[in-house]
């Protein structure tokens, strides 16, 4: 019988799970915690936060993230491809930038709107 | 005249101005930068807000929700301003603020909010030895040119301090190419958050040196940064002989704390807080200075977004009541003292011409503890208590309490004990 623990990193709680060969998790503060302790002995996966080139001058890169947790292994690879993009045009928050990236069935999204016109337009708003 | 100008569009200051704006106030806020956000812009890692949201979202996923509500709100703003100076004279502050666009303006306004954030522990703050080359930067500052700008500031990469922006700024450099030859911290123990090591350091391979420093610093011909030393430190963080290692590395980051920006704070006859390095408040946000407050990471350091909001939020509905009520003061306060094993404490007084129902007091362990009662003295009795299993300073603790029992006149002492 092995055990392994380790720090859930779902969540800034940070709870020490502990997993055992019956694939039984105790610790956890949550729900999540136990499906990532599962996923975390068979298949890592980490969300991919990094941004994309774009031709915008006064933004000339913009937040992205993988919708979904990716296998771990392919963090670097999700990188190159995500690096050889550069938006054109204007994106709305949570619009794809790019699909199923590396067959894993999840999308690369936007985390910012590209570009955001009620502010960039207006650099004082005032109502009345 | 306007009734409330917020200083600062980050997290805090778009929490106040939208939670004062719902609450029938007349608010105008001032950023200094082109657009809403703040920090969380460059924040571009996920992680945040959980405790507001339930849901974990990027840095500026999170900005976004409040910005969208802001701007839904028809909120009054100026953007790329920065604020000069803040007087006040009799009842009113007279702001004096500066852009491109229209040059020097003055603005009357009945109360103040300041949610300026906090600024980077840079080198000059502690004691470097070794040259001063380029390529020694704060890991913020680097998060910046990365993240927003679009430009790596080095190849070959090393940093000092183990907080959780340096720990994101290994994995993000990582990321894109540069070699993370590993992180160094003084303290025995991380100051950054438990999961940050995880999926920062431990994914990526790179090494934690803890009770380790750099100490020293060596730069090439065109004065860049080449190599530095790192040395094992005893209990006194003094660097012990024959434990340096040598790194050859183009640039050093710098993450070794955040400090209040109180800079417009110089004009005003505010009491500071040596323990927080910010104004003092009573329990409404509210500083030494009637009608001036102060909330977010310019009045303590936070590790957590939401709970910025959350204070931001509670401070936003102070202000809409010391708008409301006119209070007056009556100089029936009291004191809070940090005790026994606590680093500060806010608010740190406690003003009874405020009536709000309950105390929140926020305060950080000075070591790691554990099994720890918290409690709360006034005159040597015990006015309140609360167990918790864990207390470690990088996370910031919040209780609760009822002072409608509380006297007049004795201070209160708050100090955590291990079982
Ligand atoms: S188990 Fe739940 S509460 Fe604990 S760290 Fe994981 S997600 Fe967060």
């Amino acid at each position: 019988m092995g055990k392994k623990t380790f720090t859930c990193i779902v969540c800034p709680r940070g709870c020490r799970v502990t997993i055992d060969d019956n694939m039984n998790v105790t610790g956890n503060k949550c729900l999540r915690g136990e499906k990532y302790a599962r996923t975390e002995m068979t298949n890592p996966t980490r969300i991919l936060t990094t941004t994309v080139k774009t031709t915008f001058k006064n933004m000339p890169r913009v937040s992205v993230k993988t919708e979904e947790p990716i296998p771990k292994e392919l963090i670097m690879q999700a990188m190159e491809e995500i690096n050889k993009v550069t938006i054109k045009e204007q994106k709305k928050i949570g619009d794809i930038v790019i699909e199923n990236i590396l067959d894993t069935g999840i999308n690369v999204i936007l985390t910012k709107p590209l570009i955001r016109n009620e502010v960039k337009n207006e650099e004082v708003h005032l109502s009345n | 005249m306007r009734e409330i100008v917020v200083i600062g569009g980050g997290a805090s200051g778009l929490a106040v101005a939208l939670e004062t704006k719902k609450r029938g106030r007349d608010v105008l806020l001032i950023e200094r930068e082109e657009d809403l956000g703040g920090i969380l812009n460059q924040c571009i890692h996920n992680g945040f807000g959980l405790e507001v949201f339930e849901e974990e979202y990027t840095g500026p996923e999170y900005a976004n929700k409040y910005i969208e509500e802001f701007l839904k709100l028809d909120i009054d703003y100026h953007l790329n301003t920065t604020v000069l100076k803040i007087e006040k004279t009799n009842n009113y502050f007279e702001i004096t603020m500066s852009s491109k666009a229209r040059g020097i303006e003055k603005i009357k306004a009945k109360a103040v909010v300041i949610s300026t954030g906090s600024y980077e522990r840079s080198r000059g703050s502690i004691i470097m030895p070794g040259e001063r080359p380029y390529g020694v930067i704060t890991a913020g500052s680097a998060q910046r040119y990365l993240n927003i700008d679009g430009y790596m500031v080095g190849k070959r990469v090393f940093i000092l301090g183990s907080g959780d922006i340096g720990l994101i700024m290994a994995r993000r450099m990582f990321l894109e190419g540069a070699k993370v030859l590993g992180v160094a911290e003084i303290m025995p123990y991380s100051n950054g958050l438990t999961r940050n090591i995880v999926q920062c350091l431990d994914d990526f391979d790179i090494p934690l040196y803890l009770s380790h420093t750099v100490t020293d610093v060596k730069s090439g011909e065109s004065n860049r940064l080449e190599s530095i030393v790192i040395q094992k430190v005893d209990e006194n963080f003094n660097p012990i002989e024959n434990t340096a290692k040598v790194f050859e590395v183009d640039t050093l980051l710098l993450s070794i704390g955040l400090i209040p920006d109180i800079a417009l704070l110089d004009n005003l006859e505010v009491v500071v807080d040596s323990l927080t390095k910010s104004a003092k408040i009573n329990q409404a946000y509210e500083t030494s200075v009637r009608g001036l407050f102060i909330c977010g990471n310019s009045l303590q350091v936070h590790d957590l977004v939401d709970n910025v909001t959350l204070e931001s939020i509670r401070a936003g509905k102070c202000v809409s009541d010391y708008l409301e009520k006119k209070l007056e003061k009556n100089n029936e306060s009291i004191d809070i003292i940090p005790g026994k094993n606590v680093g500060y404490v806010t608010p740190q007084v406690l003003d009874f011409s405020w009536s709000p129902k309950e105390l929140i007091i926020s305060f950080r362990g000075k070591k790691k503890m554990e099994k720890t009662k918290i409690k709360v003295f006034q005159n040597n009795e015990l006015v309140f208590e609360k167990f918790k299993q864990f207390i470690v300073p990088a996370e910031m603790e919040t209780i609760k309490l009822d002072y409608s029992k509380l006297n007049k006149f004795d201070e209160l002492g708050i100090s955590l004990e291990e079982l």
